[in-house]
């Protein structure tokens, strides 16, 4: 079974925003850059199915030579190869053009399982994988928390408003992995010696053959900004006999939200 | 001619979603400041269960296929695409629930054409383009995009576009749409739905939410946080300390790596208020935080506060809050 992951290298969730000078994108001085979380669940399930069915698991990313270590920690976890588009527009590229040369580097690979997390964070589109799956003509189940592959079908369990749904489908698919999933290995200290050794793949753009169109820009970001600053709250102290009836009151009276 | 706004509306076991009202009434919205018409697409037949003409629709567009029985992205895509060949509209619109951001990425991949997600602003510039404001980094910031396609299309948060009342003189037209689909078209369908046990009221539409963190101890405490949740009439969130120690399941969990929520209220019990926390939840309209330490960062998000022993105050509270409800 060939498996394919796309990995996006993200700002950690820890970090704090700062918009950069214009105001359109975000400062990404001193930001620390990890594997998008949820890429990881895709990664380790990757590995799961791979130590079950056999084969082999790509994990490919798109973006600028940086994105290489990220690529590197999936090969410390255990996948086989890796290959990089590499191209620093990729970085600010939308989602469209993201699917469209992640598309056709799997197009290339002819796999029968695409993996991703389901969205990346930091940018929180979940856009890309559709786009994938669009162009590929294969199916999709997004937000996934379990996943059973038996022979040419899948079957996956999606979290939807209130309940869960389960999707069955033909494969090759396209499955977005969500937490709860399965819970991510650590790279062991001999995986990390030996993804020493293994070789990134590095593909130009220009080298994919994609048009002007395919390339052309869907969305523009105009402006980027911080949330406003909430007004200092009214914090309460005191015995619980009489600041649970006055907050019980505020929230009553003056937000009347109960 | 490119003219309107086609709104994708989600019906669950025959029941229209409220988050659906609140993106045909926003398209209402645009479409009167463009001064053009708004047709609503829905799958089934017989009557929707809520008048869709009174909150906004021009047009009532019913699609019917033996292959719509069941939720398929494919099938639902390849049925929005038909449907949009045929209103040539300016601007499709949905809402950013399960469905909505399954199918509408697949809808604008289609399409090849722009797509702005999970937005809690949409407004019309230089005429008749459509400019929207969606949180990035679950709400850490905010991006205002343009859509630079025919037609632009975007997904709605639920909870933030304001319902406004019915207005039950407006009537729309009705019209049967019977999309041309081939089953091996599409390869993956829905073959059941298992409603969750316990959580009744889902985090992502809740008007209340109530969540517990590291500060609950263990999960023999949650029940107080669902039972204040419960008085409230409300939902049970937590922090990802609380999920990541196996207290509860991930499905509660809110914040950058869990649900981003905006509820009305959102008590925030035994949560310091870590920046992936807070990136879930500031957008909620009143927070309340219960903690002991009068220096956690939650004190200053909140709107309300009390700094105490929350296995003392939650109690209390749910004793309170029952109290005002029965009189």
């Amino acid at each position: 079974m060939k498996i394919v992951v796309c990995v996006k290298y993200v700002p950690d969730t820890a970090t704090k925003i700062k918009i950069a000078p214009g105001g359109k994108e975000i400062d990404l001085a001193d930001v620390q850059f990890v594997v998008n979380p949820y890429d990881e669940f895709a990664v380790e399930e990757a590995l799961k199915l791979k130590e079950k069915l056999g084969g082999e698991v790509i994990v490919v990313g798109a973006g600028a030579e940086a994105a290489t270590a990220g690529l590197r920690t999936c090969l410390a976890m255990g996948a086989d190869t890796a290959i990089l588009v590499r191209d620093p527009s990729l970085e600010k590229a939308d989602s469209f053009i993201l699917g469209t040369v992640l598309a056709r580097v799997c197009r290339n690979l002819n796999p029968d399982l695409i993996l991703f997390g389901k969205h990346a964070i930091g940018v929180d589109n979940g856009q890309v994988p559709a786009v994938v799956a669009e162009q590929l003509g294969f199916p999709q189940a997004s937000v996934v928390t379990k996943l059973d592959i038996q022979d040419k079908t899948f079957r996956a369990e999606r979290d939807i408003e209130g309940a869960h749904e389960i999707v069955e489908g033909s494969l090759p698919a396209v499955i977005t992995a969500q937490k709860g999933l399965n819970v991510p290995r650590y790279a062991s200290l001999k995986g990390i010696m030996a993804a020493k050794k293994k070789q990134i793949a590095i593909q130009e753009l220009a080298s994919l053959g994609l048009t002007a169109d395919d390339l052309k820009p869907r969305v523009s970001v105009e402006q980027m900004s911080l949330p406003p600053t909430r007004p200092p709250g009214k914090i309460l102290r005191g015995d619980v006999s009489e600041v649970v009836p006055q907050l019980v009151k505020l929230l009553h009276e003056e937000a009347k939200v109960i | 001619m490119t003219q309107g706004i086609l709104v994708f509306i989600e019906e669950r076991e025959g029941k229209v979603k409220k988050t659906s009202l609140e993106a045909l009434y926003a398209a209402r919205k645009l479409a009167d400041e463009l001064k053009e018409s708004v047709v609503a697409l829905r799958v089934g037949t017989g009557e929707p269960s809520a008048n869709l003409a009174h909150y906004g629709a021009d047009k009532i567009m019913s699609a019917q296929h033996g292959l719509l029985s069941a939720y398929s992205t494919e099938g639902y895509c390849a049925t929005v695409v038909q449907a949009a060949q045929k209103v040539q509209p300016r601007f499709i619109l949905g809402s950013a629930s399960a469905m909505g951001r399954d199918l509408l990425p697949r809808v604008a991949a289609r399409l090849g054409v722009g797509l702005a997600q999970d937005c809690i602003e949409a407004h019309i510039v230089e005429g008749q383009q459509l400019e929207c404001i969606r949180p990035m980094f679950a709400g850490k910031a905010f991006a205002r995009v343009r859509l630079l396609t025919a037609p632009a299309m975007a997904t709605l948060r639920p909870n933030v576009f304001s319902l406004g009342a019915a207005d039950a003189s407006r009537s729309a037209e009705q019209e049967a749409f019977a999309p041309e689909l081939k089953p091996d078209q599409i390869h993956a369908f829905v073959k059941e739905i298992h409603v969750s046990a316990g959580q009744k009221i889902e985090l992502t539409e809740a008007n209340i939410i109530v969540s517990g963190g590291r500060g609950m101890k263990g999960p023999e405490n949650f029940p107080i946080v669902a039972e204040l949740a419960e008085a409230l009439g409300g939902a049970m969130g937590a922090s990802r300390a609380a999920v990541d120690a196996g207290w509860i399941d991930h499905q509660h969990q809110v914040g950058q790596t869990g649900k981003t929520v905006s509820p009305t209220l959102y008590v925030a019990c035994g949560i310091s208020g870590a920046i992936q926390h807070l990136a879930g939840m500031s957008s909620s309209k009143y927070i309340v935080a219960i903690n002991k330490d009068p220096e956690a960062p939650i004190f200053n998000v909140a709107d309300y506060g009390i700094v105490g022993d929350l296995f003392t105050v939650l109690p209390a509270l749910t004793q309170e809050v029952k109290k005002l409800k029965s009189s």
